[in-house]
């Protein structure tokens, strides 16, 4: 059982992994793995507990109901399954601040924190409006050759790339 | 073929869970819950996502349209238009390159201890999903509306049998993989 204990494993047969994993979900499931709506959901969640049920009235909650489904519970278990394979490996451990970004822009938690509070935000505004995000468009999309998920997923890099180079090669340079 | 399991939601809640614990323990494997992976791709000095994920495309893909030729699953294309995947998408991208995790992988990296993903990142996704709800009447008449073209697939937009994509498709992206793995990226 020492696999598991790995800290990496080949890219390949982890790709190879998750498509197998999106075969049993049409399979089993009739539904392919995505991530974005979840949060969709959350936030119509945490806005009931201040706004309570007028929330369902937004047009976009209609559509999305702020309930625990299929894929929320994908989530849920996204959280557990990524806590198991860094504890096999040894390898958890509370980090503000990533190396990369520790290298280019030095340690303060702050500044960390803030860019990623923004990045999240322009990233779950962009993953609602592209209808996806890395995994509903990126992979199950692609994978069943949808023209919205490749247009979306090449966009994402087009835009992740550009920004990424901005972001070190300009600013912390 | 599973139409009663489909129908029953207790246990697809179940079956979500597992699937989820099973990609969530495949994408920190796979080192795609790391900050500095993700960067990394973007910088184009690491391409470990673009490997993760274009194995999973050839992988799924052949699986998925297998089963969808035998008649045992069904395909589920996202509507589209490119007012809203492109759009929508360079946003994305944008947050994507500033937050350095995606919205999948922002989990995962709460799991192995990254509080930048959990202060910054999953609170973050959750106002900016918020603030899409807020905006999504305005949007959807019109930006979201430009060039509309539904749930469609390519072998559809060129009208040919999908083994005609596959085929193809498959040979560029393992080609591709193999010129990546042979110039030492």
């Amino acid at each position: 059982m020492e696999w598991l204990a790995m800290e990496r494993w080949s890219p390949y047969v982890v790709g190879a992994g998750i498509g197998v994993l999106s075969w049993l979900t049409f399979l089993l499931s009739d539904k392919a793995i995505g991530v974005s709506t979840s949060f969709a959901r959350t936030a119509g969640m945490i806005e009931k507990l201040f706004a309570g049920a007028k929330v369902k009235d937004k047009a976009y909650y209609q559509k999305f109901p702020p309930v625990i489904d299929w894929e929320w519970m994908l989530v849920l278990g996204l959280l557990l399954g990524a806590y198991i394979s860094v504890v096999l490996s040894g390898q958890f451990r509370l980090e503000w601040v990533p190396p990369m970004w520790a290298a280019a822009a030095g340690t303060n938690i702050f500044a960390r924190w803030l860019t990623a509070l923004v990045g999240g935000i322009i990233i779950g505004f962009g993953a609602r409006w592209a209808g996806g995000c890395t995994s509903g468009h990126g992979i199950s999309g692609t994978m069943q050759l949808a023209v919205s998920s490749w247009l979306a997923a090449i966009s994402f890099f087009i835009g992740g790339i550009i920004t990424a180079k901005i972001i070190f090669n300009v600013f912390l340079k | 073929m599973f139409k009663a399991l489909h129908a029953k939601r207790g246990s697809q809640l179940i079956i979500g869970f597992l699937v989820g614990v099973i990609f969530g323990f495949l994408l920190q494997k796979g080192g795609a819950t790391r900050y500095d992976v993700i960067i990394g791709q973007l910088l184009l000095t690491d391409f470990t996502v673009l490997k993760v994920m274009l194995s999973a495309v050839v992988t799924g893909m052949i699986g998925v349209y297998a089963l969808k030729g035998a008649g045992m699953a069904q395909l589920h294309p996202k509507s589209g238009s490119f007012g809203s995947s492109v759009i929508g998408g360079l946003i994305f991208g944008v947050g994507f390159g500033i937050l350095g995790y995606c919205p999948g992988t922002v989990v995962g990296a709460v799991a192995q201890g990254s509080l930048d993903a959990l202060f910054g990142g999953v609170v973050g996704i959750l106002i900016g999903a918020g603030l899409f709800a807020v905006a999504y009447p305005k949007l959807e008449k019109g930006f979201m509306k430009i060039g509309d073209f539904g749930e469609t697939t390519v072998p559809q937009a060129l009208h040919v049998s999908p083994q005609l994509v596959i085929a193809p498709l498959c040979t560029v992206i393992i080609g591709l993989l193999y010129w990546l793995e042979s110039i030492g990226l």
